[in-house]
């Protein structure tokens, strides 16, 4: 594909810069690991469950070797050594864990080959139960087949019965994919709440049983409407690798996890996100889950026409950052977004050059294409017209992922009758418009080819300056979203910590030898 | 002067409305709609559409006439008598009354993570064009960010020995939004801390009358820019200093 005449040479010159940007910070990712990495490999060998004070088991585990132990060895050593000096299982020693006061802490520490011995049973159990989702996953996509471009809709009404009720309606008024958004603040807990949730604002509790329950009712929608229907969640925040196992556990599809977005927009440390996106990226490319960047968040802060550029060095970085996490390009969700004012002159040509650019760049990954919600305002007449607007350059762009506008994006989180409508102008234009991106070549010369190799350009001076830089002096120069964060300030890193020469992850092993191989 | 909605014809009343019902459709369901916007106080409804929207799901777009008017006359409203002045007017202002900078401290609290808002009123940048405060000379602005807990904000501002606390809140769903403003006051009035700052609220769901009714000396929805905070402020500040 290529009807925007871009630079064969500055595209690879971009991703080389990325990739040597990507690999700076991967030494520094290397050497650490955080508390949420540890509580991963936990819930990997099958622990779940909270204690009478409603205190994730996984938590108190791993708070306990911190406090007791030297948790730069890792929490896999430390759990073995326990089970083969108490000659327990799993279970059993857990309970008698919760009995007694006695520190996980307390036992000779064992080899490391022995630590991989007794424990693999239980990670290779949860490993089997990863690995067969994704084979359901792909039996029902081949199955039912897959729309060119999917329909993409939220539900957030904060109870997970009120959400089943929504996702349904919505699938069967024509999405494809269902995300549930999740309750305001939850990104910030360092820790997953557990258990059926019925009370969240602005979204529900990403918990594993509301994965369960939700992916319960989109196979039985789906089983009805002869569809697989996704379901998406998010990672991004203080437990990105949990979330990803245990949207592995539970068969999500699609988890927003980006390798900045809990430190641009939620002040997270960004040593502890980078350390914890590797994580998780690495168990969402073993579990076949799309990872969705957010991009397109860049634009709500910063002006869409000038900052064009940070989006697509941004998706640059993303990406090289998804290679180092052994994620195939199948599987990068890359975001961007059609967030200019409307009400500049020909702003739709400078949607329409800027979605054609992700494309050719990206042109194997699924892209992820947002709605303009920040020049939205009450007016929900003029959000429709917007939306339609967008959902042209979609089609004209052949997005895989399009995430649908709400005419009332500016009041609440959506009503029924809001996503219905909005499928409805989506499918409308799908419909109308199918062939248009066959026919249409934009001019030579002319005002999109240009605006298109402007931004791609500037995204490569970017690159190029981040590469420089490094990765920890942009961000703290606020290249993105003009927000500002500093290295050694924000949330989470008293959870990360250096690795002793001696650290053991069980679950990271497995996974590296499973990429080596595949 | 008593009025009512303009269709194309004065005093017709016309209006639309549109909602969703929990039911399938079916002609006793549009009934049901009908009936609805009869109760609602529309004459003559019309649904001129109706469409299932998922199992057990309708939706219904009602035309009618509204038989309700209002007496323009009895219509009063807490608005916020705007002194908007410029930024060089206000500038001058302070020049010649304060002798130290004004501190305005602000933040976008609670579990919100909305920054947009409160840096289009603080942030050098401004928004559509309206310079921010951290330009006003005489002005110290101090921006915060967002998710800041109230007792942080408080720590800060004591710190900082503020005049002024702008407080942004823009996510509203379940009213979370008046629970953590009214905490703020509450805390600010146990520490004895309420009467030596002006207190402001600002978001696309405030108003100036939501926010004195729950204990701030004012509030600005969408629309507003530094310059009307600051013309508030330094209006404010003259005030109390005369009393
Ligand atoms: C941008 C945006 C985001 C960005 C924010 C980036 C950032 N750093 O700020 C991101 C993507 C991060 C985001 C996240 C979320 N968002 Co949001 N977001 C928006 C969006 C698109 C625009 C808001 C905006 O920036 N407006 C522009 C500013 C300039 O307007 P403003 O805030 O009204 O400010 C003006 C005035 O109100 C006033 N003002 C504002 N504050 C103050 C303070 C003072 C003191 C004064 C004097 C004046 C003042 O001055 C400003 C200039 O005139 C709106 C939708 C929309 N179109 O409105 C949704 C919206 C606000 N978001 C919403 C939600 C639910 C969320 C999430 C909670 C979703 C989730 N569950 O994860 C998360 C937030 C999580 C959290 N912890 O808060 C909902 C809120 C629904 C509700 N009513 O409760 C909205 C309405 C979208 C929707 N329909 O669902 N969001």
């Amino acid at each position: 594909m290529n009807k925007l005449n871009l630079n064969n040479e500055m595209i690879t010159s971009c991703r080389n810069y990325a990739k040597s940007i990507a690999k700076d910070v991967q030494a520094y990712i290397n050497k650490h690991s955080t508390v949420s990495v540890e509580r991963t490999v936990l819930r990997l060998l099958g622990i779940d469950g909270v204690d009478k004070f409603d205190v994730p088991i996984v938590n108190r585990l791993v708070e306990d070797v911190k406090e007791n132990g030297d948790i730069s060895l890792g929490i896999s050593i430390y759990i073995a050594s326990a089970l083969k000096a108490t000659n327990k299982s799993l279970n059993d020693y857990l309970e008698a864990y919760f009995d007694s006061r006695d520190s996980l802490t307390s036992y000779n520490l064992i080899s490391k080959s022995e630590v991989k011995k007794i424990l693999k049973p239980y990670y290779e159990k949860n490993l089997k139960k990863i690995t067969k989702n994704r084979e359901i996953r792909s039996k029902l996509i081949n199955k039912f087949g897959e729309r060119k471009t999917e329909l993409y809709v939220i539900v957030a009404t904060g109870n997970i019965d009120e959400d089943v009720l929504q996702a349904q309606a919505a699938a069967r008024a024509g999405a494809d994919i269902v995300a549930v958004i999740r309750s305001t603040g939850q990104s910030l807990l360092d820790y997953v709440p557990y258990g059926k949730t019925t009370e969240g604002f602005g979204g529900t509790y990403a918990t594993q049983e509301n994965f369960k329950i939700m992916r319960q009712a989109l196979d039985e929608v789906g089983g009805e409407l002869n569809r697989y229907i996704k379901l998406v969640n998010y990672a991004s925040g203080l437990c990105m690798p949990e979330i990803a196992a245990m949207g592995a556990l539970e068969r999500l599809d699609v988890l927003l996890n980006d390798s900045m977005y809990g430190i641009i927009f939620r002040d997270i440390n960004m040593k502890r996100t980078f350390i914890d996106q590797y994580f998780s990226r690495m168990l969402n490319s073993y579990s076949g889950i799309i990872i969705n960047t957010g991009e397109d968040n860049y634009l709500t802060t910063s002006d869409a026409v000038l900052e064009a550029h940070t989006v697509t060095a941004s998706q640059f970085i993303n990406e090289a950052f998804a290679f180092e996490a052994h994620l195939p390009e199948k599987l990068m969700g890359l975001g961007h977004a059609f967030e200019i004012n409307p009400n500049i002159e020909n702003s739709f040509l400078m949607e329409i050059a800027q979605a054609q650019l992700s494309r050719e760049l990206f042109p194997n990954a699924p892209l992820k294409y947002m709605p303009p919600t920040k020049h939205i305002n009450g007016n929900i007449f003029r959000a429709y017209q917007q939306n339609a607007l967008f959902n042209i350059v979609t089609n004209l762009t052949e997005q895989k992922i399009h995430l649908l506008g709400m005419m009332t994006e500016a009041i609440h989180t959506p009503f029924i009758s809001d996503r219905y409508l909005a499928i409805k102008n989506a499918e409308m234009v799908q419909q109308s418009m199918k062939s248009l991106a066959d026919e249409i070549v934009f001019k030579e010369e002319g005002f999109i080819q240009k605006r298109a190799n402007k931004v791609l350009k500037n995204a490569h001076s970017l690159l190029k300056e981040i590469k420089t830089e490094g990765m920890f002096k942009t961000l703290e120069k606020g290249v993105f979203a003009e927000t500002k964060r500093a290295e050694n300030a924000g949330k989470g890193l008293d959870g990360v910590f250096e690795k002793s020469t001696n650290y053991i992850n069980v679950v990271s092993a497995e996974l590296e030898a499973y990429f080596n191989e595949n | 002067m008593k009025i009512r909605p303009y269709g194309d014809t004065l005093n017709d009343g016309l209006v639309q409305v549109s909602f969703t019902l929990p039911i399938a459709l079916s002609a006793k369901a549009t009934q049901a709609a009908k009936e609805l916007a009869k109760n609602m106080g529309l004459i003559n409804p019309s649904v001129v559409h109706s469409e299932e929207i998922g199992k057990n799901f309708s939706f219904y777009i009602i035309y009618g006439a509204l038989n309700a008017f209002v007496d323009l006359e009895k219509i009063k409203v807490k608005e916020l008598e705007k002194s908007s002045k410029s930024k060089k007017e206000i500038e001058e202002i302070i020049k010649n009354n304060f002798k130290k900078d004004i501190v305005v401290i602000g933040a976008s609290t609670g579990t919100d993570a909305h920054t947009v808002g409160i840096d289009a009123i603080m942030n050098m940048k401004g928004f559509d064009g309206h310079y921010g405060l951290e330009r006003y000379q005489g002005i110290k602005a101090i921006n915060l960010g967002s998710q800041v807990s109230n007792e942080d904000f408080i720590k800060i501002a004591r710190k900082e020995k503020a005049d002024v606390l702008l407080v942004s809140q823009t996510v509203t769903q379940k009213d979370v939004h008046l629970k953590n403003l009214v905490d703020l006051v509450e805390l600010l009035e146990s520490e004895e801390l309420r009467d030596k700052v002006i207190l402001i609220a600002g978001g696309a769901r405030i108003n100036h009358e939501l926010a004195k009714e729950l204990g701030y000396d004012a509030g600005f929805g969408p629309g507003n820019f530094a310059e009307d905070v600051a013309s508030f402020i330094i209006d404010e500040l003259l005030n109390r200093k005369e009393d």
